[in-house]
């Protein structure tokens, strides 16, 4: 048992995984030599060496485009796209290719990949450096979309992606990076499709991803202390596949069901569930299911604006609250 | 390396010289079914049997034959939707082509794919990809795990003059070069990118050639109606990329006789061009080729034959086949089979 940081915890699971399979190979802008921009890569350059851990120009779709044909041709790589905004530049892959080869050639192409890239906001970095992305990579069939709340999940759902024979976009929340957590000695290997009961609660479900999840966990207790709301949190962990049963079943315990979402509100992640509990779910249900979004904006740069864009603790607990107090 | 203004005339050829007897008869073999396959491919959709979109590479036959001939087994092809030619090259059974365009259960993806997305891993064939550039950091990625692992296949990524101005290429070039892999980019240069004339929106004459030394790259051009120059051009490059050297750029002139798609008439084109280039049409110059060499009339007239009658047996097939099984409307979208994405 160790206390790890979210972002050393990045820097174990793709050495674990790396020192378990050697056809697993790890490319990415400055992610050798340099350790990442994020300092989550820091040590696999002289760990494993130039031939698997390699520096590549800013050529996103050079990057995405070869880790798919290194994957269709036996290895396994992660690629890294350094923050997650820059898929746009490269989403041809993502969108039109590796998520479509198998399909389209009836099964002939295998692409076992993992996309690894800094998702989300909280940095002050502005409208193109701090977007939550998810719901761009969750509407594509053929894709599997993770994006872990702690250092143990970053290690066993890193370690589940690069075992999937499917391509894996996996989002590491920015925000999280120096938050730390306690971690196990040894291997460590997550399921993807299962979300994560975080905090048991018979009032309210409350479902959240990433930098939300701590997020909601806070307004959960803040709602406890301050109102006796007892709330359940589920960190939803992987959009694609979907853990649809922990939630519906803790919906049918709970009755309400709320969603704290970072991405901007049109299309996401959030809405697909609410659709998902109105048909299954609808008769368990004793009031409408209420979505806390970022708004349909651009994220802002300063401190003030952002934090009022994104979901907060406070937020959370005062949309909570004035739904079952309603 | 053989380019269009040093091309050495064939006279006086022996049949002992560095291509060969068997290899030439293997590539006018290669063109006369791309052109078979290709015209019954245009035939087909007269008759309504193949829907949607097809691109054809009549005219262009000998770059895929050229480039296919030189390949060892184990060398990967990348291929763009103009692929049936590079596809048929690589020895995947027309009927399998054919079946593919129409639709039918026969066919190479039994009917996933379509005209645009011709794959067949067991030939080599590794996709027929339909958005312009996106295959050649592909192909890189191939030649990478080659590099890696110490394979000595090479990966071969063909592509027409219109991606030259996509980045991609420009992405996947200067990547190549820098990480040196075995990988061979090949223009094949039609003169339109689709209805417009290449040189109307290109900085340079020769879109991919001219580009090459912005990349440390020698300036090759080839005559891609000449299948011997192809076959040259390409074997150099394999050769180069087996040695660890590095990738190489050839740019080979040709010129596609239909329009860009099924749709395009080729209205566009200047009065007499197509005329001009059918002067030089691949197959009646390799077959002229192959006289000189001392190949007969009869030797050639057999392969000729049992193209044709393959092609026509093809298409029987093809038309007997049913339509694919219902069930594949959900299969492979993922690694378990199905299309399953909650529990």
């Amino acid at each position: 048992m160790a206390e790890l940081t979210y972002r050393d915890a990045v820097i174990r699971g793709i050495a674990q995984e790396m020192a378990r399979d050697p056809d697993v190979v790890f490319l990415g802008e400055d992610i050798g030599k340099a350790g990442g921009v994020f300092k989550a890569t820091v040590g696999l350059y002289d760990q494993f060496g130039p031939l698997r851990v390699r520096d590549t120009p800013i050529s996103e779709q050079a990057i995405l485009g070869a880790a798919m044909g290194a994957a269709m041709t036996g290895l396994k790589p992660i690629a890294e796209i350094m923050f997650s905004d820059f898929i746009a530049v490269c989403f041809d892959y993502i969108a039109n290719e590796f998520s479509k080869s198998r399909y389209m050639t009836n099964g002939q192409v295998k692409i076992p990949l993992v996309v690894r890239t800094g998702n989300g906001g909280g940095a002050r970095f502005g409208a193109q450096h701090s977007q939550s992305v998810e719901n761009w990579c969750m509407m594509i069939p053929g894709l599997k979309v993770v994006a872990p709340s702690s250092p143990t999940d970053v290690i066993g759902l890193l370690a589940a992606s690069v075992r999937d024979p499917d391509p894996v976009i996996f989002l590491e929340h920015k925000s999280l990076y120096a938050t730390k957590g306690e971690v196990r000695d040894g291997e460590i290997v997550d399921t993807l499709g299962t979300a994560k009961i975080v905090r048991p609660g018979k009032d309210a479900t409350i479902l959240a991803l990433a930098l939300m999840v701590p997020r909601a966990v806070a307004a959960a207790e803040k709602l406890k202390n301050e109102h006796g709301i007892d709330c359940e949190v589920i960190d939803v962990r992987s959009l694609v596949p979907l853990d649809t049963q922990t939630i519906l079943s803790s919906v049918a315990r709970t009755h309400r069901l709320f969603t704290v979402e970072e991405n901007p509100r049109l299309c996401g992640w959030g809405a697909e569930l609410v659709s998902i509990a109105a048909d299954e779910a609808f008769y368990d249900l004793d009031g409408p299911p209420v979505r806390i979004t970022t708004p349909h904006i651009p994220l802002p740069s300063a401190d003030i604006l952002e934090d009022l864009a994104l979901p907060s603790v406070d937020r959370i607990a005062e949309r909570v609250q004035r739904s079952l107090n309603s | 390396m053989s380019t269009i203004e040093d091309r050495a005339p064939a006279a006086k050829a022996t049949l002992n010289d560095d291509i060969g007897e068997d290899t030439r008869l293997a590539m006018y073999r290669t063109q006369f079914v791309i052109r078979e396959a290709e015209q019954r491919a245009y035939d087909l959709f007269l008759q309504n049997l193949v829907k949607g979109t097809s691109h054809l590479s009549l005219g262009q036959e000998a770059v895929a034959a050229g480039f296919a001939v030189a390949m060892r087994k184990g060398d990967l092809s990348f291929c763009t939707y103009r692929g049936h030619a590079h596809t048929l090259a690589r020895g995947v059974p027309i009927d399998k082509v054919l079946g593919e365009l129409m639709g039918r259960d026969n066919g190479l993806m039994r009917g996933k794919g379509g005209s645009m997305h011709l794959t067949s891993v067991d030939h080599g064939v590794m996709g027929s990809y339909a958005i312009i550039g996106a295959h050649l950091p592909i192909a890189c990625g191939a030649a990478w795990r080659a590099q890696y692992k110490g394979e000595k296949d090479v990966s071969v990524c063909f592509f027409g003059d219109g991606t030259t101005n996509i980045g991609a290429f420009h992405e996947a070039l200067n990547f190549a070069v820098v990480w040196k892999l075995p990988v061979v980019f090949v223009c094949e240069n039609n003169l339109y990118m689709e209805y417009t004339p290449i040189g109307d929106v290109t900085a340079v004459e020769h879109p991919a050639a001219d580009r090459a030394a912005a990349y440390g790259l020698p300036r090759i051009i080839v005559d891609g109606n000449d299948a011997d120059a192809v076959y040259r051009a390409a074997s150099t490059a394999y050769d180069k990329a087996r040695a660890g050297e590095g990738p190489s750029l050839i740019e080979c002139m040709t010129y596609r006789y239909s329009g860009h798609s099924r749709a395009d008439p080729a209205k566009y084109r200047p009065e007499g061009e197509l005329e001009k280039w059918k002067e030089r049409d691949p197959i009646k110059l390799y077959r002229e080729r192959l006289k000189q060499f001392g190949v007969s009339d009869e030797a050639i007239a057999r392969i000729e034959n049992d193209v044709k009658r393959e092609v026509n047996e093809a298409t029987e097939t093809c038309k007997a086949a049913p339509p694919p099984a219902l069930d594949l409307l959900t299969t492979d979208v993922y690694a378990d089979g199905g299309f399953a994405w909650r529990n």
